[in-house]
């Protein structure tokens, strides 16, 4: 089930330089979503950003019916939401997306986030049965950027944070002894989103011992629902002509295996 | 208040429709409204054989505006006809199928097809800026376009609707090569080629490097193109260009078209079309219009 409505700003707090999880009223979105869907979101309502912007959901609360979502304002579409006030109505469709994250018959999971691609993880790492013991990996650029650390604890088997320039957690890359840790945890299920350099560091490590990985993806996007071709990611192994996924509606989780990004 | 229309034979319940390549086959829309409120529905671009369309990025953001370079990816005519178009009729809407192809023969084929599909026209794409062979290439000027409107009008039976390039200095010529080939009638604007620069990377944005740009942007650029297109022929226009509300439709009623459409706005809002049906409808009792036809190319110019 798809909708589209106007829907009440609830809450609006600042995570960090330039973050914001904004809490909005929606049975339908709350009764619907699934972890990995996205909303499509009309930032003003007028020309100065003409298209929506697509946010991942990081949060359901079913019986009070609130979304939440977390963006980065850093273009002028982002910045113009992110000076709506509590109270103001904005319009989304949602929920979006066939592809989601699926965790049938896996066991012990590792769930790899890196910067803003951490909040698509969170539904995930709250949906999933206790049994898989997740296993959460998160890795931001330095201290001032980590955020929902208690959030994501609270949620998984165990966590780890890693920055870039080492103040914060573990140094270095949210890859770093990724590979003898897949061995040492029993993971047979890899659940990703953040940049394409890591998500391609994530999926040869992936490849190498043979655990299946699902990726998150993002692109531009026109329409979100599936009928405009704009969003494509090429699919892996077929030749020529290429043939193109839609991220939106075919996506925008894939098994990294069946894309190339 | 009488909304209906007869636009190129086609029997429509209000002159609102949209863009090919906006609303792909009208499945994915109509999770979110009631297709029977359109007067059309004209679909994806459609060729011959199946299309990959281009690398990415594909498309990008522009003030009020977007440049695409989709590259008309779909599944070819049979696999439409077959699997999209039955369920499409079941709509109270017209069904328009955009046909393209890379040559004049390619046109002629999906024609063919088509004109024996249940269907209730065909806009022959003779405009996409964003494939290297066919599209704008073949509809650059007066001759070229009657030349292949001609070839498609001897195998297609059903309502011929040719859309235009804008991407030329005399609209009116490509509207009379239509007219004059026998088109039933010309639809335009197509996009506007384009081209947007990523500053850090030294880039063009698009994978394809250019392509066409639509949205209100565009708006005032493709009313003047309706306009003197209007003017040169007798066939009806069917208009579009940066649509987003019922006042934007007006000015292009106005300036001549007998229907319009709704393309990019479908992005901005994938209700606009049903607004702008309202919205037409409010303007009319306002302004005392019992006939939408008696609007058609009632601009008053000044002196």
């Amino acid at each position: 089930m798809l909708f589209c409505e106007d829907s009440e700003l609830l809450e609006r707090e600042c995570l960090g330089p330039c973050l914001y999880r904004f809490s909005v009223r929606s049975n339908n979105i709350c009764d619907n979503a699934k972890p990995g869907q996205f909303l499509q979101i009309q930032v003003d309502g007028g020309l100065g950003a003409f298209l929506r912007r697509p946010f991942s959901i990081f949060d359901i609360d079913r019986s009070n019916g609130i979304v939440d979502f977390i963006f980065q304002a850093k273009g002028q579409g982002t910045r113009l939401l992110s000076k709506k006030h509590v109270g103001e109505h904005i319009n989304i469709i949602g929920p979006l997306g066939d592809g989601v994250f699926s965790w049938d018959g896996c066991g012990n999971v590792m769930i790899i986030g890196g910067g803003i691609g951490i909040f698509p993880l969170y539904l995930l790492a709250k949906r999933l049965p206790k049994k898989h013991n997740a296993f959460v990996r998160l890795g931001f650029r330095s201290k001032d950027n980590v955020v929902l650390e208690d959030e994501f604890r609270e949620q998984c088997h165990a966590l780890n944070i890693f920055t870039d320039d080492g103040t914060y957690g573990l140094r270095g890359s949210v890859c770093r002894n990724l590979d003898s840790d897949l061995g040492s945890d029993d993971i047979d299920a890899i659940f990703a989103c953040g940049p394409l350099p890591m998500l391609r560091s994530v999926k040869e490590i992936a490849a190498r011992r043979e655990i299946p990985c699902q990726v998150s993806l993002e692109e531009r996007m026109g329409c979100a629902i599936g009928a405009c071709m704009g969003c494509a990611v090429k699919f892996s192994d077929t030749g020529k002509p290429p043939a193109y996924a839609r991220v939106c509606k075919d996506g925008p989780v894939f098994n990294a295996a069946d894309v190339e990004f | 208040m009488d909304m209906s229309v007869d636009f190129a034979g086609i029997k429509m319940k209000n002159p609102v429709m949209v863009s090919s390549g906006t609303f792909g086959y009208g499945k994915e829309f109509s999770e979110l409204f009631d297709l029977n409120i359109l007067g059309g529905i004209i679909t994806k671009g459609t060729s011959l054989k199946p299309k990959a369309g281009n690398a990415p990025p594909r498309i990008c953001e522009t003030p009020g505006g977007l440049l695409n370079a989709i590259g008309l990816q779909n599944p070819g005519v049979e696999y439409v006809v077959e699997h999209y178009l039955p369920w499409l009729r079941k709509f109270d809407a017209a069904v328009i199928v955009n046909a393209c192809g890379g040559t004049v023969e390619d046109c002629v084929d999906v024609c063919k097809i088509l004109d024996s599909a249940d269907i209730d026209g065909v806009e022959l794409n003779l405009s996409c800026p964003n494939v290297k062979a066919g599209g704008g290439a073949l509809g650059g000027d007066y001759e070229t376009v009657k030349e292949v409107t001609g070839r498609v009008r001897r195998v297609l039976s059903k309502p011929l609707i040719v859309k235009l390039t804008p991407n030329v200095s005399d609209i009116a010529s490509l509207a009379k090569g239509a007219e004059d080939a026998g088109a039933d009638a010309v639809s335009l604007v197509n996009t506007f080629l384009s081209m947007c620069i990523d500053i850090n990377t030294r880039r063009p944005i698009l994978g394809n490097n250019t392509g066409g740009l639509s949205g209100p942007a565009i708006r005032p650029i493709a009313v003047r193109m309706v306009y003197e297109a209007a003017q040169a022929v007798r066939i009806p226009v069917l208009g579009m260009g940066g649509i987003v509300n019922g006042n934007d439709a007006i000015e292009f009623i106005l300036a001549g078209a007998t229907a319009i459409s709704i393309g990019t706005g479908n992005f901005y809002d994938p209700v606009c079309s049903v607004n702008t049906v309202n919205d037409i409808e409010s303007y009319m009792e306002k302004h005392g219009v019992s006939r939408i036809k008696d609007l058609v190319g009632a601009v008053i110019l000044n002196n």
